[in-house]
């Protein structure tokens, strides 16, 4: 059992609700007193993750876990899947439409920044069912090579 | 310097977020591709742009900068506004293209 376990609801197309799990999170780490790298490698991974269940998937269910030594972030949605997870993850590939490029997104970062600023991310993903992304904040780990 | 002190030495306007009018400012960053901002941009920085949606107020939340700047006269939307006013994100607007005012912030801060 973790010492604090939040669960948000993300609402699908609705890009003015994006980032409130996220923020809410965000706060609560900061007001726990994580240092702020931690805080916000956790704030931007958890942000991308919810701009993709509203772009890609109508939404999802966001589920965060806040330990002493781990902060550890669920996005489990029950979208379309990804096809080729690997193709995803490249930098620049995006399937996203062009009205979500109209709103500065759609770059094909979103995984990838979600990658680099976790400690640990797995993707799991069936076709037609949907897409879990499981990441892991260590704090005080080193931000290396970012 | 605080982002009010700024705002008023370059003839930036207001339109949205004066509770954070005190935050300060110790840098300045330049981008519209809001992941990418969202990635680079640090606490504490002038973040200028020309993209005035709500998400854009969701990343300078995110990244703790201490304002947003609109420039070129890019509209800020109704929704923007109200989470600007919500969260505290100081929103100005200007004539200026984001190069000049990335200069002019640059040599107040020299």
């Amino acid at each position: 059992m973790s010492m604090l376990h939040l669960t948000y609801q993300v609402p699908g197309d609705d890009f003015t609700r994006a980032g409130e799990a996220s923020g809410d999170v965000k706060h609560k780490l900061k007001k726990l007193g994580y240092e702020p790298d931690a805080v916000r490698r956790v704030a931007i991974a958890m942000y991308e993750g919810e701009i993709n269940m509203v772009i890609h998937a109508g939404g999802g269910e966001a589920v965060v876990d806040i330990d002493p030594d781990r902060v550890d972030i669920l996005l489990q949605d029950h979208g379309p899947g990804i096809a080729d997870v690997d193709q995803a993850m490249q930098a620049g590939w995006s399937t996203a439409p062009d009205n979500v490029r109209a709103l500065g997104f759609g770059a094909g970062m979103g995984l990838p920044n979600m990658k680099k600023y976790t400690d640990e991310m797995t993707i799991d993903s069936v076709v037609g069912e949907g897409t879990a992304v499981r990441m892991t904040v260590f704090p005080g780990r080193k931000e290396e090579g970012r | 310097m605080t982002v009010k002190e700024m705002a008023e030495a370059l003839g930036w306007n207001l339109l949205a977020g004066e509770d954070g009018a005190d935050n300060q400012i110790d840098g300045c960053y330049v981008g519209d591709l809001l992941s990418w901002v969202m990635a680079r941009a640090q606490s504490g920085n002038v973040w200028i742009t020309v993209m005035g949606n709500v998400n854009a107020i969701a990343v300078a939340t995110l990244t703790d900068v201490s304002c947003i700047v609109l420039t070129e006269n890019a509209a800020l939307d109704q929704d923007a506004a109200k989470k600007a006013e919500m969260q505290g994100i100081p929103v100005y607007g200007c004539a200026a293209n984001s190069y000049d005012t990335a200069v002019q912030v640059y040599e107040r801060l020299k």
